[in-house]
């Protein structure tokens, strides 16, 4: 009797603070910070007042408005632009089917991007490139993610044919974006008229896509106990990392072009995604490197016993456990990756930035407008980095391995 | 035991291709040959464009003119000086955004951090979103914001911004009031130094023999006072006037006078420490908050003042774990200054981006700029791990 009365006691939970003690213990717990908030609170007021009345009243979003299309797709011709449609739905549906399958995540990114596909498509404005069939074309995306739901809540739909199609995606966008040579139906569409959104993510995908296996084969390298494999895996490693990104990317774009065949040409965007992938590469090396060191030597030993190839230990219980305790740092990594694409403005790649600038400089009634234009870029970027890294956080914490317990 | 035969034996009918040993010196050859391969094969193409196209490959060009005006060096610099000169304009335009940049980012990111931990949730709130904002924006964004939208909306010259100190902010850069020595102020500059030398030399050996012999040395004291000492006798010796106050003038077309900091260096060197001191907050923030609870009770109930539990006892544990993060950051500022090139500040990147232009020297300006890179990288990490080894635990 008395137990059950004690833990009765014991189990209740202490009451939520109440508003007014919240403001108390945040606000005014001393003098000094009742100073702060009391100086701080106008400050703050006026910041967000003065932001928020320009945006609405005072700025001019013309150069931002006035062309979607050249921020998504940039100068891809606009008679084939329903490639860039096939593969987004493609995408869409493939993400619909991921969410019936393992839910989480997933749907919430589902929903978020439905959600965007409706509103835009429901915008009550009069827009030139928002005619009837743009519209259509968005609704349906929404469509396509309920019908990829429903396809992911059959059973008979297996978890490998669905990884299989994520990685086929890529590949077939690749393809289907620059074309068949005299094909009919999807002619070639040279590089130079990609831009935007497209390029943007494409060097972003694209370099984590592949700088992925290449990192690990380096921290692979770098742990090998072949003197000439490990010797140049260090040396790779480290020249990367010693220097910046631009150099990487004006090595790729002028010097490479020197030391191949005179008559081979590489496609200008191609040399910015190796540039970006060498150079994301040897940093995720590092990171993986990292992880292999902290698999306890007893579970590779373990594997031995048990008589599991090299092969097999490394796939199977090497990978996993290093994969999973440097997830935290990969995820890091890809982030700054995305951020870094931007780079490739520099040696001329009209990427989502870049494509800003030259719609600034296009006219000199913009060259006005160029506040505008830059904080609806960075918005942009901050807005993707942002769930980027929310969803690398929200990962985390369903593998188990979030630092902050 | 009966069976004297070893379970495996070195003369076992190993097939040789699945002989480890074997196949260890074969994978060796391999990756030789291959990684060998690939080089010369790429050196023979190169050698067959660099004949086609008349490139050199030596250095010698260093010497000549260069010919290309570079504006507001830090050093002395015309066209008529030589390729290396001019690299070494760039060379210290590097090292001052960084050298700057680093100071301030870890100023400013540890006071982001404090306020990040503050009681007070608005000033917690602000910090976040600094942090949330410069973390999640690509620095050549942020550049751009800065370089061409903060400092677009700056005035003409004529309708310069003034504020009290004097300083002036117009279109031609920000110009601030700046101490330059007098005639005899170089006997100030010299007594200060050696006051400055002294004065350690004695805070170390006082400090030591505090800890040697546990009695009260005043280090701290006798040291700054030995210091006011030096300061004071160089002042009085250099006529009560060692510094006099350059107060920048308009002449009618421009500002004269005082330091001025052009828009390409305040727009490089604000986005980039702004846009590190982000990073560093959380990674200050992280150490801090690394530190055991346990640690700060135990030191509040051995009854060490506030100061000291801080100097003492977080500190010395916080460092630990903020110093390697620390490195790698540093390290990212610097190389991050080569965005430099996409606003026009002339670092070594954008100084060797001119000369591969103006002539066939692509690959020996190459192999430079990776050369200063890779040895800023190399020595940086090199004196900041020395430090670090130092503070880390003494594990045997």
């Amino acid at each position: 009797m008395i137990n059950t009365e004690i833990e009765q006691e014991m189990i209740k939970p202490p009451l939520p603070p109440g508003p007014l003690k919240w403001v108390k213990e945040n606000l005014f717990s001393s003098i000094f910070n009742s100073v702060m908030t009391v100086a701080l609170i106008p400050i703050v007021f006026y910041l967000l007042f003065s932001v928020v009345s320009w945006a609405l009243f005072s700025a001019d979003w013309r150069a931002v408005t006035q062309f979607p299309l050249l921020y998504t797709v940039g100068q891809y011709p606009r008679d084939q632009i329903w490639r860039v449609g096939v593969i987004l739905s493609s995408i869409f549906l493939f993400l619909g089917i991921s969410w019936g399958r393992w839910g989480g995540l997933l749907r919430s990114i589902s929903l978020a991007a439905g959600l965007v596909c409706v509103v835009t498509a429901l915008l009550p404005v009069q827009h030139p490139q928002l005619d009837q069939g743009m519209r259509l074309f968005l609704g349906s995306n929404t469509v396509m993610i309920l019908i990829g739901y429903f396809i992911g809540r059959i059973k008979a739909v297996k978890a490998s044919v669905i990884v299989v199609g994520w990685l086929l995606i890529p590949i077939c966008a690749v393809v289907l974006l620059a074309g068949i040579e005299n094909s009919e139906l999807i002619p070639n569409v040279p590089t130079t008229l990609w831009g935007g959104l497209l390029v943007t993510f494409l060097l972003a995908a694209g370099g984590i896509l592949l700088s992925f296996p290449l990192g690990v084969a380096l921290a692979f390298g770098r742990r090998s106990d072949l003197p000439v494999l490990s010797g140049f895996s260090t040396i790779f490693i480290e020249v990367i990392r010693g220097v910046p990104l631009v150099t990487i990317l004006f090595m790729f774009s002028i010097i490479l072009a020197l030391f191949l065949p005179v008559e081979s040409r590489i496609d200008r965007l191609v040399r910015a995604l190796m540039a970006v992938t060498v150079f994301s590469a040897a940093y995720s090396a590092e990171n993986v490197r990292g992880g292999l060191q902290s698999v306890p030597l007893g579970q590779i030993e373990a594997a031995k016993a048990l008589g599991m190839s090299n092969l097999k230990t490394t796939v199977f219980i090497v990978l996993p456990q290093a994969l999973r305790a440097v997830l935290p740092a990969i995820a890091g990594q890809f982030i700054s990756l995305f951020k870094d694409t931007t780079l490739v403005v520099i040696i001329g790649i009209n990427d989502f930035l870049g494509i800003g600038r030259s719609i600034i400089n296009s006219d000199p009634e913009f060259v006005q407008l160029r506040t505008e234009v830059y904080i609806f870029i960075a918005l942009i970027y901050w807005i993707f980095s942002y769930l980027m890294s929310l969803a690398s956080r929200r990962l985390e914490t369903a593998m188990g391995i979030s630092d902050n317990l | 035991m009966t069976n004297n035969q070893p379970l495996i034996s070195d003369k076992a009918n190993i097939p040789f291709y699945r002989d480890e040993r074997i196949i260890k010196i074969f994978a060796q050859v391999l990756s030789a040959v291959i990684i060998v391969g690939i080089l010369i094969w790429a050196i023979i193409n190169f050698f067959k464009a660099a004949d086609a196209r008349n490139m050199t490959l030596t250095f010698s060009f260093l010497k000549e003119s260069a010919g290309f005006p570079i504006s507001n060096p830090p050093i002395d610099y015309d066209p008529s000086m030589s390729f290396a000169r001019a690299f070494q304009v760039g060379l210290v335009n590097t090292l001052l955004v960084s050298g700057l940049g680093i100071i301030f980012a870890t100023i400013f990111g540890t006071l982001v951090a404090l306020a990040r931990l503050s009681s007070n949730w608005i000033l917690s709130r602000i910090a976040l979103v600094f942090i949330e904002f410069h973390r999640n924006i690509p620095l050549l964004v942020l550049l751009f914001l800065w370089y061409f939208v903060v400092f677009g909306m700056v005035p003409q010259v004529k309708e310069s911004i003034k504020w009290p100190g004097p300083i002036f902010l117009n279109k031609r850069g920000i110009y601030i009031a700046w101490p330059r020595l007098t005639e005899t102020g170089g006997i100030f500059v010299i007594m200060a130094a050696i006051g400055i030398l002294v004065s350690i030399i004695v805070f170390i050996i006082l400090r030591k023999r505090r800890k040697i012999t546990g009695k009260a040395t005043y280090y701290l004291p006798a040291s700054l006072g030995l210091l006011i000492v030096f300061f004071l006798f160089g002042w009085l010796l250099s006529g009560g006037t060692p510094f006099q106050m350059d107060i920048p003038s308009f002449t009618g077309i421009n500002y004269q006078g005082g330091l001025r900091l052009t828009p390409e260096f305040a727009g490089m060197f604000l986005s980039l420490s702004l846009y590190t001191a982000a990073f560093i907050a959380e990674v200050v923030r992280g150490g801090i908050q690394a530190v055991d609870k346990g640690q700060i009770e135990a030191a509040r109930a051995i009854g060490l003042p506030p100061m000291q539990v801080l100097s003492l006892v977080i500190m010395p544990q916080a460092l630990r774990i903020i110093i390697p993060p620390m490195i790698s950051q540093y390290l990212n500022l610097t190389k991050n200054s080569s965005l430099a090139l996409a606003i026009g500040f002339q670092d070594v990147f954008a100084v060797g981006k001119i000369v591969i232009n103006q002539a066939g020297r692509a690959v020996p300006v190459f192999a430079l700029i990776m050369l200063t890179y890779l040895s800023l990288s190399l020595l940086t990490s090199f004196v900041l791990n020395i430090y670090n080894r130092r503070i880390q635990f003494v594990t045997r």
